[in-house]
């Protein structure tokens, strides 16, 4: 049994189909592609992982627990992260106070009425918080303001965030998307050091098939809403069906 | 000390400093000299001051951090009054169980009208609290008259208990003695300086409340609150949920509006229901804003401001006009009175529109932004003369983030 089942998933938006009978099933500790063309459904599934939509039919476990019906914070605080396709930061906060936010989440929960207690003495979280941002090469930028930040960094900090909550499911919606190649490279290498060092399972959406092929232990291929298949990397390289749906379009 | 950075020691240091020195401050002009008038070292003015100072303070934690724009905070203002003047007729006229009430009741109403408000943001919320006001205001004046004595206003008659009154007590509000408006008067060469119990009985409150705000806002909750002005989905999807930190924030600055209202009438023991009006709550709003919402010491700027001038332009009238442009000759004199007129006495609404129209177009930031431009203008200039202003925008430096 997968940390994420999906089973039955069904959406429909309006006369649209986004998603037909989708199943899942995500094997704790991998990294799982999911890749497919635009408006396959991919940022759709996502949103139904996270709360962020109820599927009209279907059911979501997690961890052994149903996440149909739960608020998004309570999904999140059962351990699941998400970096959104277009980033979700702070934009009127600093870099270092974006970092501090999912460090308190993490450690008091939904709420906490902290009112009278210091920032400058919560020493774990400020070492956390900086231990993170050192990772992510962006120890430097703390004090920015962070809709000031590139949009590489505006990604990269959104990780951040993510990990340094340390969820048990971490999914990223096209981490790389408007990255240099060198900034993409690093992320490759930090995801691939994330997995490896804390067992995150992670699930991937990405259109960079380099930056697939790299991190993915299987893949799905998503084609109008349904899956197409599902196998390792080396097999999808070769299978007909995906050339035709997904690498033949990106190849052109 | 006290839990607070070096720099926000300083801060509050300059703070108590001025706070309380301003009876010396405000009064930079000697008697009987044609600039008298613009003195503001008055007791009632400098109450004022600090009253409006604590509403403004408390309105800022909810509008200056989370951006939720509360167009009725004045129903706590009235709701802190009426305590206060309630236990004034109960037990007696020492202010400390009134204001203690006034603190509580008003948390209370917060907690209910913020419960309901806070289901929607923006524009809706901002309407269903200037309703809940608006509700208040109209019960305060008709329905409930028993509780809060309708259209005359609530008052302290001589037949009522005042249960903790002792034979030597004071007839007037005071604390454990110290009577609120008794003052002392020192005169130095021209200068006559007013030392005010009300004031400093306010002026200490609004220390400790303003030392409560800073700790808020260098708290981990003040954080959250400001990130949930900036964006409340990423906040919903880190696992916080963002309604019961809007929720205390409105408690908390109701507590701060109620507080206000009750040392209103611990300097003057009425309480009538028109402290609850929109005219009110729209007050706070432009104090707030006027100041800079989501600084620090914006909205203390703000109401004080409003205030004194409110208090300046409200005294002249005609005639003290024609005494500033005698020198002219009588038609121009008549045209410039006849023009200013408008402005001053009753009008002076339509001087503070115009002044907050201005500040909001060309000082988005308020005052305190007004006052970072000449500050940067000033060191900008004298550190480089050759690029000035350039430096900022090329070079991002690490900033505090609320000043
Ligand atoms: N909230 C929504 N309302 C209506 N249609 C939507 C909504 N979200 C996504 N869709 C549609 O569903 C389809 C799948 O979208 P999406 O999941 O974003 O695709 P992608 O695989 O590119 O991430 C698209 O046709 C999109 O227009
Ligand atoms: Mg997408």
């Amino acid at each position: 049994m997968g940390i994420l089942e999906v089973s039955n998933v069904n959406k429909r938006f309006g006369g649209l189909q986004a998603l037909g009978d989708v199943n899942l099933d995500i094997a704790q500790g991998t990294v799982h592609a999911i890749i497919g063309p635009n408006g396959a459904g991919k940022s759709t599934l996502l949103n139904v992982l996270i709360g962020k939509l109820v599927p009209d039919t279907g059911t979501v476990m997690f961890d052994g627990k149903s996440v149909l019906g739960r608020k998004p914070y309570e999904i999140n605080q059962m351990g699941i992260s998400r970096v959104f396709q277009t980033p979700e930061i702070f934009g009127d906060l600093t870099v270092f106070e974006n970092m501090l936010i999912p460090c308190f989440a993490k450690r008091d929960g939904t709420f906490r009425l902290h009112a009278l207690e210091s920032i400058a003495s919560e020493k774990g979280i400020i070492e956390k918080a900086e231990q993170m941002l050192s990772d992510v090469a962006m120890i430097d930028k703390r004090g920015m303001t962070a809709s000031s930040l590139s949009r590489g960094d505006k990604r990269r900090l959104e990780m951040a965030m993510c990990l340094v909550q340390e969820p048990k499911l971490l999914l990223l919606d096209e981490p790389t998307a408007g990255m240099a190649r060198a900034d993409t490279n690093n992320t490759i290498e930090l995801l691939n050091h994330i997995h490896e060092s804390r067992d995150i399972t992670m699930v991937i959406i990405e259109h960079d098939m380099h930056v697939v092929f790299s991190l993915a232990k299987r893949i799905t291929v998503l084609a109008q809403g349904s899956p197409l298949v599902e196998d390792t990397p080396e097999n999808i390289k070769g299978h007909p069906k995906v050339k035709e749906a997904y690498l033949g379009e990106a190849a052109a | 000390m006290l839990g607070l950075s070096k720099k926000d020691t300083t801060f509050l240091v300059v703070v108590i400093f001025l706070t309380l020195m301003t009876p010396i401050l405000l009064q930079p002009f000697p008697e009987g000299s044609v600039l008298a008038q613009f003195n503001a070292g008055y007791p009632d003015l400098m109450q004022r001051f600090a009253i409006y100072g604590i509403f403004a303070i408390g309105f800022n934690i909810l509008f200056g951090l989370t951006g939720y724009l509360s167009f009725g905070h004045a129903a706590f203002l009235g709701v802190g009054s009426y305590s206060v003047v309630w236990m004034y007729k109960l037990l007696g006229y020492n202010v400390v169980p009134g204001l203690l009430l006034a603190v509580v009741t008003a948390g209370l109403f917060a907690l209910l009208i913020g419960y309901i408000s806070l289901r929607r943001s923006g524009i809706y919320f901002s309407i269903l609290t200037l309703a809940f006001a608006q509700m208040s205001f109209n019960l305060a004046y008709s329905v409930l008259t028993p509780l809060t004595n309708g259209e005359t206003g609530l008052q302290v008659y001589t037949d009522d208990p005042q249960i903790l009154m002792g034979a030597g007590s004071p007839n007037s509000p005071h604390f454990f003695g110290i009577v609120m408006n008794e003052s002392a008067k020192i005169d130095v060469g021209g200068w006559q300086f007013t030392f005010n119990n009300g004031y400093y009985f306010c002026a200490i409150i609004a220390i400790i409340v303003f030392y409560l705000s800073l700790r808020i806002f260098r708290s981990p909750f003040g954080i959250m609150l400001r990130a949930i002005k900036t964006n409340q989905t990423r906040m919903t999807y880190t696992g916080l949920n963002p309604r019961p930190y809007t929720l205390a924030a409105f408690v908390i600055s109701g507590m701060y509006a109620g507080l206000a209202g009750g040392l209103l009438a611990s300097m003057d023991p009425l309480a009538g229901a028109e402290r609850m009006q929109w005219t009110a709550s729209g007050e706070v709003v432009l104090m707030t804003i006027l100041g800079g919402a989501g600084t620090l010491m914006g909205p203390i700027l703000g109401a004080g401001f409003i205030k004194y001038f409110e208090n300046i332009f409200s005294k002249i009238n005609d005639d003290i006009l024609h005494t500033w442009f005698a020198a002219l000759p009588d038609g121009l004199e008549d045209a410039i009175v006849f023009m200013v007129h408008p402005f001053i006495g009753k009008g002076w609404s339509l001087t503070l529109g115009l002044l907050f129209m201005m500040v909001v177009i060309f000082l988005p930031g308020g005052l305190i932004e007004g006052g970072n431009r000449i500050w940067r203008l000033v060191t900008g200039r004298s550190r480089n003369r050759n690029t000035p202003g350039k430096d900022a925008q090329h070079h991002p430096k690490p900033t505090a983030h609320v000043n």
